[in-house]
This record gives structure tokens, C-alpha cells and sequence, in this order.
């Protein structure tokens, strides 16, 4: 292995203009003539209205004040979801309009309903408190349960009775014999709490229009342009794609939330055209934790079957998920084939039944973040695993252990559609127990005691589905796209590389381990190798980051671009030294042929192929400059344990997390470092999931009530322990990296094991995400 | 945040000069709490005296039997001061517990207390050690100078000078931190004194109290156990997202056996 190849522990090239400050994020971004939008939203969570803006259109600076109606008059398309869920009535889910401004009903706290544009933001901020807006309150219903009841306030009219679709999965009645037959259920209700992104970065967008070409350019913080582009140019209709640029620079995290397409990015788009000038929008802080797409927000019942031995027969699991007011870009997949599909966990449960009811409330659109489903699904089937062994009485790690899915069984054919392609449970559950020292729990458990702190331990044994996806089958599920990537090695004449790719970082340190991919495939020094990504302009079409997919699937395109460029290289090279092409081999950076000392160095191979002076000119272009597209055969499976240990303050509730061993299996690893860093970064997530954050709303008014950093609480460093992360590698069989994916593994493992823990510690069944103290005081004294 | 017009006083004749002069004006001390308010339009005075000109108002001395620390002193001097922690060291750490670094490097002890927020930290150190305000205009003891909910004694552009904080013979700050603003959920200070035994808490109640029973119970006995067995009433007591009236009870409770626990340690 050399010091940058595939495997070392390279340190991220990227951090350096990070860390110094001269990353070139959106905001750093100003254009000449630009002039600066503001939103006008609604305080309340439902109402009618009526706007007037004459006022604010004669306030200082004001250059325009647009409203839903200007946004009808323009035959602008509204906002759509891209992927079509058929529910049990084999109909479509119910897609209400979403429209970019509301027209005469705000749905939500912070839907917007016109834009300011001035000369400068204070001008348009202090002329948007002049628009007057007329507000008819009614009443709004913020709970996804809530939402399904015969009296709960309607969010659309053609959704009735607030429901999206009613959806299932699995064999329910097969599902239902298990139980009959079973010797043990175990029953749980269970909550997985609504969470706000909090990227570092706020959303921003600048939309610059060029009239002598009638182009649009839209810089914006996405996770994917191109897929902006499309839903921009093909939905929304704003103009062709081809006259559609979008460039998303430097992006300061996205979790997800920068995936999907908003509003705000659009209408600074559309606004640029008709004012023929550049318009920039910045979220403000409380604008992103109102008006980002949020995630989680299930309400669960689920019960596990098992035999007298332990053996799990069957899972029944019915969801009601919140879908906010909106249905942004994705968000009917993520309750349904990003969750229940994930049902199997690591196990043999015989049958599995998974009912989903995804409801409308008046509450921020809820969408991917981080995990995505498969942290909900990874929840539910572990914290039953655990309340099993306890019911049971058995050992939760031997209760899995005779559960685990055989390392010898894969391919499996999951109850849920899935096809496992490989793993090796139990020897990440061994690596796990051994980490954690679990033979050593019950005398640290006995030492607790004796300092008066109740200390638990608690597993979570997670799957996730990563790599998205095979187009073909996510196309027979409703997806309206295919889930691919694109990449483009061009070599210079001069010998260093561009690498064009079509994931995108905004985070996961790309530049890094993609030019680790390029340097030890090819022999080119990591130095000369430069990633380019998040530019239509630049980058083939492509489908962009999230899911764990950038290494598996965007890798795996470079990877396949890198094969083309050996190919072509070869022959050139066979040329030049006068050899048969089956007969020139490459390795290191040298094409040389078999046998001899005769040899050039791929250097010399692109330099004779951009002067090619000597060059086979009748069979080969000129050039080396290789482009490929994959698309994936089956998702990839990344699995492992995690376990942690708590001591539980029982005068508090405090939760002190004092130990946490994470043991992945992510197949091959290019950048041991960066996945660390991604496994802690998960964890961190996942344990602000389980002991933090929480999303709340009054439920009558549906007023904001974590509306900042002062009421939603954000994990720090001092909540967490040392995360020890090891690994195992089975690799992926059908990438040619043999990769995985590990940005989202730890954000779905850490909740279960978390609550697992303090579960264990406190002697409870069950407490409510996020585990407060207070909830976890009065659990003990429930518990008694 | 709306337009205003900025002044810096150069004493605090100037301030209050100025102060008079404008339509409605407010004081800058740190400016943690009024910039963020004013950037969410909450509030918008149409002057802003910036009271950090003032080289009297800064600093920390010893003054006979107390410590005498500026109103515009940083939470990080108190917290790094030599002379606060070697005479109270409940005081330096409680401020090393404010906030974040960069509110505890720009936050003052005046600004905080001006404020009178029913969760800061420094109500229970005023009441808790008995300290005086002194401010332009005259002398207040901590006990009357909280009246209520962001509510202080404090007249119209009344500026405090200097906080008077008695040396006592033991004393200690527990807080239970808001995990997310790091604010008191609770806090209680406990000071034995020449003059008796204190026990302050914020973050409960609507602003600082003193517990009665505790400091009878602790005058007998300076011990955790004396005021385990004591429960304030949670009647009137703050309920929010974070905690609700009967934990914050019970965490009065068990703030206050910790604190007595840490003050004779």
C-alpha cells in the first residue's frame, strides 16, 4: 500500500481551504448587481389569506414584490415528490399541489407566501414587515396521529382525512400464522422523534440570468444539481434544462436536507429572469429550522413472535409517519421501501409484516436526513430484540447471536424484498463484545452501584441498505429517476488528472478519496489529481450524494472510467513501443511489454495522445479523457454492532455515555481516517437523536417551539466518550470496489443501543426519544 | 435588526446625559442578550449606549472584607481571576460555567444581572452571597434587587457600577445545565457566612429565591443530609420543554445537598 493509495489514512486535501477560511461556500458568493430576496411566512400553522403589497413595494430599495399569484401568472409548475407510492387500493399516493408561494392557505409555521427583493437584504427585510398580509387562522393539527382522527383539521382537500397512502409490505397472512404459533410476543410502542437538520451552512441560492444567451445559473446549496436542474426545468418549467445551469460550491453539511428541491432556490431563480438581475437569498438561522426539511417522526406499534428456543418467527410493525404539509422531494419513499424493506434486520425471522399510514399535518415537510428510514427501521427491530431477551431472560447478545442470518446463507432473500449480498453478523457482534469487554459489565455494573450510579449496557446489531440503487428495480417501485452515477477521468496533456464526478461533497471528504482511487489505480501522483464536482456545466449528468451512495456507486463509476483509461492507454502504448496490445501490461503507472524493460509511464501515454505525432491515428482518437455511468446491481448491505454503556444518575436522570465500541463491516475501506471520522459523526447524530434533539410543536397552535439553538439541543463534545470504532471487511460482491458505504451507519445504529442502555440501566421497558432527564427521573420512579 | 444610533459613553455622566437625550434608549453592557434581540426585531431602541468606554466600571479588587468586582467585568475575568478564586472560588467557578467561551468573553456580571434573565447565573451568586449593587444612584442589596421575571429594582437609566460580593467562610454553585443553551435549568449557590447560612436558586422560579427551610436546617447542620429531606413547594415554579415544575422541585433539592456537599469539601 503506498502512502495515498487505496487504504491509507491520508489526510483530507479539501480541509486545508476549509480550515483556513478560504472555502467558497454560497454566501462567500456575490455577483455584480446583485440584489437580495427575503420571505415573507406565515406565523401561523394554518390559515387563509389575503396579501397586499403596494406598501412594500414603495419602501426604500425595493426593486419587486412577488406573491403566489405573480407565480400562477408566470405558469411556473409547483414543487413535486419523485417517487410514486401504490397503497394497499392499488392507487397512487395523494399529491397536493405545492406550490413555490402559497396562493390564498399557509399550510405551516414558515411557509412562505412572497418575496421582497431590494437592493440590499435590510431593505428587503424591513420592506417585507409592510407587506400585509390579511390572516384568517384556523385550526391545525401537528401530530401524525392526531392527523388521522375523523375531527382532525384538514391540510388539503384532496387528501382526505390528512392520509398520503396507506401502504404495506410482507406477507401478513404468514406474518399472522407465527404469531399463532408462538411461544413469546413482545410488544412495543414506540416514537421516533422528529428531528431539524442544522447543517452548518443555512440554505442559500443566487439565480444570475443571462439575457444574450437566455440562460439561467443557479448557484445553491445542493447535494445533487443535476437532479435540481431536471425537477427546475422539467416540473417546475422555469426553462430548458439545457438553458439550466446549477452549481453547488462548497457546502457546509446537508444531512439530507440539501437534497431536495425548495422554494426559496427556485424563486431567486425565476426572480433573476424577470428582473434581469442577479437575486440572492440566505436562510437566516431560525429560517432553517423552520423551513428545512425535517426527518424521523414515527409513531409505532410493533410486536415480535419468537419460539420457545429464542428463534424469531415473525415481526409485525404498523407506522404512522408524518409527512409535514408538504410532500417534498422524496418524501413518500423514505417511510416505505427506505424503512420497512430494512425490517429483516440481521435476522431469520420467518415472516415480516410492515403496514405504513403516511398523514399530512401542518407542520415543516418531512424528507431523508441522515439514515433516512433505515435508522426508524434499525429502531424498531433492535429495541424489540433487546426487550425480547429481557422478557424472555436470556442474553440479548446470545438471543441474536441464535437469530443472526448464517455468514454462509448470502446471497439471502430477505421477507421484505431485499436481497442481502453479504455479511458476517456474528463476527461483528464478537468484535463488539470483545471491544466493550462485556464479560467485564457486571463488575463495572457492581462498581457503579457502589458510587451510586446505575450503569446498562445496550446493543444494536443494525443493517442499512446503502449504494441506491439498481435503476430497473427502484423504477418498479415509483422512483421517477434512475439512481446511477457518472464520472470522467481526463487526463491533461501535461499528465495530471481532472476527475469529474457526480456525487457530491458536501462533508464526506470526496477530493481525498477519490484522488486515492485515481492515484492507485493509475500511478498518478495524489498531488496532480483534482476532483471536480457540483456543476451541470462541468460534471456528466448525474444523480449526486446521499445514502451512503458516493463511494459505492460514484466510486464505482470513476472506477469503470479508470478501466476505459487503461484500456485506451494500452493500445497507444502498444503503438508507441511497437508491441501487440495483449502482450503490454500496466501496473504502477507503467505500460510495459511482458517480458522486457521496454516501458512508458501513463504520462507519456497522455502526452502522445494530445500530440499525436506518433500515434495510431486510424484506429485510435486522440486524447484520454475516458467518461463512464454505473448503475449499481443490488444495494449494498453495510451491518455491524454497536454496544455502549451507560451510568445513569438516579438523583438526576443524567445519562452519562462511558463507553462506545463500534464494530462495521463497510467491505473494502479507501481512507480508514475519513470513515472513522464518518462512523463518529454518525454516532454523534445518532446520540443527539436518543438523548437531545427533539423537534417540538404546540400542538394547538402549531407554533415552533425548537425554533433555536437555545431550545433544540445539539450534541457537544462533552456529551460523547472516546467512539471505538473497528471494522471487518466482507467485501460488496457486485461493485469492483468491493465497497459499502459508511456515511449513515453510525446515525443508524446509535439510538437503539443508546436506549437499549438506559433501559437496561433503569429497569424500564420502554422511554421516549430524546431520553431527557427528566423523562429518565421519572421512569425510575415509575419503575420503582 | 432595525436602525439605531450608536454611542459610546466615555463616563457615565456622558451615559446618562445620553441616555436622557434619546427617544428611548437602552445600555449596552456585553450585549449577549439585547444584540440577539434586537436582530430578532424583539426589541429596537432608537440608541444604543455603549457603556464599555467606561474604564471605571472594569476590574476586580479586594475591598476590605469583600471582593468588588466592576459591572463591566467579562465573565472570563471573574472566572480567571487569582483574587476571586482565592477568595471565593464558588464565584469563579460559577462564571467559568457561563454560557460558551465567547459569551463568557464578551458577557459582563452588570449586563447579566441588568437583565435579571430567570436563568442566568448570577442571580444566585448576588442573593446567595449577599452581595450589594452599587450603581450611580445608590446602594441596593441583592435581596431587593431582583423583583421578578426580567424584572430588577433598577430605576429609568439607573446604571449599576460595581457588585459588592462579601467574602464568606464557605460557599459553592451547583447548577443543572439546559442541555441545549447551557442556561440554569437549576442552580443553587450556598454561602455560610459570618452572619448565617445562604441558600439561592435560580432557574426555578420566575427569578432568584431563597430556601427558608434549607438555610434553618443548614445553619444547625452544614451537611448534604440536612437539606435532603426538604422540598421547595413547585407551585409557581417555571414549567417549559425542558423540565417541568416538579423535577425542577426535586432538582432544587438535589442541586442544594451537592452544593453543601462541594461548599465543605
Amino acid at each position: 500500500m503506498s502512502a495515498t493509495g487505496i487504504g491509507a489514512a491520508v489526510r483530507r486535501k479539501e480541509d486545508y481551504r476549509f480550515l483556513t477560511g478560504n472555502g467558497r461556500y454560497l454566501d462567500d458568493i456575490s455577483l455584480p448587481n446583485q440584489s437580495y430576496a427575503y420571505f415573507v411566512r406565515s406565523p401561523h400553522a394554518h390559515a387563509t389569506f389575503t396579501v397586499g403589497i403596494e406598501k412594500a413595494e414603495n419602501a426604500p430599495g425595493v426593486i419587486a414584490v412577488f406573491t403566489g399569484a405573480d407565480i400562477v401568472k408566470a405558469g411556473l409548475g409547483g414543487l413535486i415528490c419523485g417517487w410514486v407510492i401504490t397503497g394497499k387500493n392499488g392507487e397512487p399516493h395523494k399529491a397536493p399541489p405545492h406550490p413555490l408561494l402559497a396562493v390564498d392557505t399557509v399550510r405551516h409555521v414558515g411557509d412562505p407566501l412572497a418575496v421582497v427583493i431590494a437592493e440590499s437584504y435590510a431593505q428587503a427585510k424591513d420592506a417585507a414587515e409592510t407587506v400585509e398580509v390579511d390572516y384568517q387562522p384556523k385550526a391545525a393539527v401537528t401530530s401524525p396521529t392526531a392527523a388521522l382522527d375523523n375531527s382532525a383539521p384538514q391540510v388539503h382537500a384532496d387528501a382526505p382525512g390528512n392520509l398520503c397512502y396507506d401502504w404495506e409490505i410482507g406477507d401478513k397472512s404468514a406474518t399472522d400464522a407465527m404469531f399463532n404459533k408462538a411461544h413469546h410476543v413482545t410488544k412495543l410502542e414506540l416514537i421516533n422523534n422528529r428531528l431539524i437538520p442544522n447543517a452548518i451552512e443555512p440554505r442559500s441560492a443566487i439565480g444570475d440570468y443571462n439575457s444574450g444567451t437566455d440562460e439561467i445559473t443557479l448557484y445553491t446549496t445542493s447535494q445533487n444539481p443535476h437532479v435540481a436542474r431536471l425537477v427546475i426545468s422539467a416540473f417546475v418549467q422555469l426553462t430548458p434544462e439545457h438553458k439550466l445551469r446549477v452549481v453547488a460550491p462548497d457546502i457546509g453539511g446537508g444531512f439530507g436536507s440539501k437534497i431536495f428541491i425548495y422554494s426559496e432556490e427556485t424563486v431567486a431563480a425565476w426572480a433573476a429572469r424577470e428582473l434581469k438581475r442577479p437575486v440572492k437569498w440566505t436562510a437566516e438561522r431560525s429560517e432553517s429550522f423552520m423551513t428545512d426539511a425535517h426527518g424521523r417522526d414515527h409513531v409505532t406499534h410493533a410486536e415480535l413472535a419468537l419460539d420457545k428456543s429464542g428463534k424469531f418467527l415473525g415481526m409485525k410493525v404498523s407506522t404512522v409517519a408524518n409527512l409535514g404539509a408538504y410532500l417534498s422531494t422524496f418524501a413518500t419513499c423514505v417511510p416505505t421501501y427506505l424503512y420497512a424493506t430494512l425490517m429483516q434486520g440481521q435476522y431469520t425471522t420467518e415472516a415480516i409484516y410492515c403496514e405504513v399510514k403516511a398523514v399530512f399535518t401542518h407542520t415543516t415537510p418531512v424528507d431523508a436526513l441522515r439514515g433516512a428510514g433505515r435508522p426508524e427501521a434499525t429502531y424498531v427491530v433492535e429495541r424489540l430484540v433487546e426487550q425480547a431477551a429481557r422478557e424472555m431472560k436470556m442474553d440479548a447478545s446470545d438471543l441474536r447471536k441464535i437469530n443472526f442470518i448464517p455468514a454462509d446463507a448470502f446471497p439471502y432473500q430477505t421477507q421484505v424484498a431485499l436481497q442481502y449480498d453479504s455479511g458476517n453478523y456474528a463476527g461483528s457482534m464478537d468484535q463488539a463484545l470483545k471491544l466493550i469487554d462485556y464479560k467485564g459489565f457486571s463488575k463495572r455494573k457492581e462498581q457503579s452501584k457502589a458510587e451510586g450510579k446505575l450503569r446498562g449496557v445496550g446493543f444494536s446489531a443494525y443493517i442499512e441498505a446503502c449504494g441506491i440503487a439498481p435503476s430497473a428495480v427502484v423504477g418498479s417501485l415509483g422512483a421517477g429517476v434512475g439512481l446511477y452515477e457518472s464520472a470522467e477521468i481526463r487526463f491533461n496533456p501535461t499528465g495530471n488528472v481532472t476527475v469529474f464526478t457526480g456525487s457530491h461533497s458536501h462533508g464526506q471528504g470526496h477530493e481525498t478519496t477519490f484522488a486515492q482511487l485515481v492515484s492507485d489505480k493509475l500511478g498518478v501522483p495524489f498531488d496532480n489529481i483534482d476532483v471536480v464536482h457540483g456543476d451541470t456545466a462541468r460534471i456528466p449528468f448525474a444523480m449526486g450524494t446521499y445514502g451512503s451512495r458516493s463511494l459505492a456507486v460514484g466510486g464505482s463509476a470513476i472506477s469503470k472510467a479508470i478501466d476505459k483509461v487503461i484500456a485506451k492507454g494500452r493500445k497507444i502504448a502498444a503503438h508507441t513501443l511497437e508491441a501487440a496490445e495483449e502482450d503490454i501490461e500496466f501496473k504502477d503507472g507503467n505500460f510495459t511489454v511482458k517480458g522486457t524493460d521496454r516501458t512508458m509511464d501513463i504520462g507519456a501515454v497522455a502526452f502522445a495522445a494530445y500530440v499525436p505525432h506518433n500515434y495510431p491515428s486510424d484506429e485510435l482518437e486522440p486524447g484520454l479523457d475516458e467518461s463512464a455511468f454505473y448503475d449499481p446491481a443490488n444495494f449494498t448491505f453495510p451491518a455491524g454492532t454497536h454496544a455502549c454503556e451507560v451510568e445513569v444518575d438516579p438523583d438526576t436522570g443524567v445519562v452519562d455515555i462511558v463507553k462506545w465500541v463500534a464494530a462495521d463491516d463497510f467491505g473494502n475501506i479507501v481512507n480508514p481516517m475519513i470513515v472513522e471520522g464518518q462512523v463518529h459523526g454518525g454516532v454523534a447524530h445518532g446520540i443527539g437523536q436518543a438523548l437531545l434533539e427533539g423537534c417540538q410543536y404546540a400542538p394547538d397552535s402549531g407554533q415552533l417551539l425548537t425554533g433555536s439553538f437555545m431550545d433544540y439541543g445539539m450534541p457537544r463534545a462533552d456529551v460523547f466518550p472516546d467512539i471505538e470504532v473497528a471494522t471487518q471487511v466482507t467485501p460488496c460482491p457486485h461493485n469492483p470496489l468491493g465497497v459499502k458505504g459508511c456515511g449513515e451507519a453510525g446515525a443508524i445504529a446509535a439510538p437503539a443501543a443508546l436506549v437499549n442502555a438506559i433501559t437496561d440501566a433503569i429497569g424500564a421497558s420502554n422511554i421516549t426519544m430524546p431520553a431527557t432527564p427528566e423523562k429518565v427521573w421519572r421512569a425510575l420512579n415509575a419503575a420503582g | 435588526m432595525y436602525n439605531f444610533k450608536y454611542q459610546r459613553a466615555s463616563s457615565l455622566d456622558d451615559a446618562s446625559k445620553a441616555a436622557a437625550a434619546a427617544e428611548d434608549a437602552e445600555y449596552m453592557a456585553g450585549g449577549m442578550t439585547l444584540i440577539p434581540t434586537m436582530k430578532q426585531r424583539l426589541a429596537q431602541p432608537s440608541d444604543l449606549i455603549d457603556l464599555g468606554g467606561i474604564a471605571s466600571l472594569s476590574g476586580i479588587r479586594r475591598d476590605g472584607d469583600a471582593l468588588a468586582i466592576g459591572a463591566m467585568t467579562r465573565h472570563a475575568e471573574v472566572a480567571s481571576s487569582e483574587e476571586v478564586k482565592s477568595a471565593i472560588p464558588a464565584l469563579a467557578a460559577l462564571a467559568a460555567h457561563i454560557g460558551d467561551p465567547q459569551v463568557r468573553n464578551r458577557g459582563t456580571l452588570g449586563g447579566s444581572i441588568a437583565n435579571a434573565d430567570p436563568a442566568a447565573d448570577y442571580p444566585a451568586a448576588l442573593v446567595g452571597l449577599n452581595a450589594t449593587v452599587k450603581t450611580d444612584r445608590r446602594e441596593i442589596a441583592a435581596d431587593e434587587f431582583f423583583t421578578g421575571l426580567f424584572e430588577t429594582a433598577l430605576e429609568e437609566h439607573e446604571i449599576i457600577t460595581e457588585v459588592r460580593f462579601p467574602i464568606p467562610e464557605k460557599a459553592a454553585y451547583v447548577k443543572f445545565p439546559n442541555p441545549a443553551s447551557r442556561y440554569a435549568v437549576v442552580g443553587v449557590m450556598v454561602c455560610q457566612a459570618k452572619d448565617g447560612v445562604r441558600v439561592a436558586v435560580t432557574g426555578a422560579g420566575p427569578s432568584v429565591f431563597r430556601v427558608d427551610a434549607m438555610e434553618k436546617a443548614l445553619a444547625t447542620k452544614l451537611s448534604p443530609q440536612a437539606v435532603e429531606g426538604i422540598k421547595v413547594p413547585e407551585d409557581g415554579l417555571n414549567t417549559d420543554i425542558h423540565a417541568s415544575a416538579e423535577y425542577r422541585a426535586h432538582l432544587v433539592t438535589v442541586m442544594a445537598k451537592r452544593a453543601v456537599a462541594a461548599a465543605i469539601g
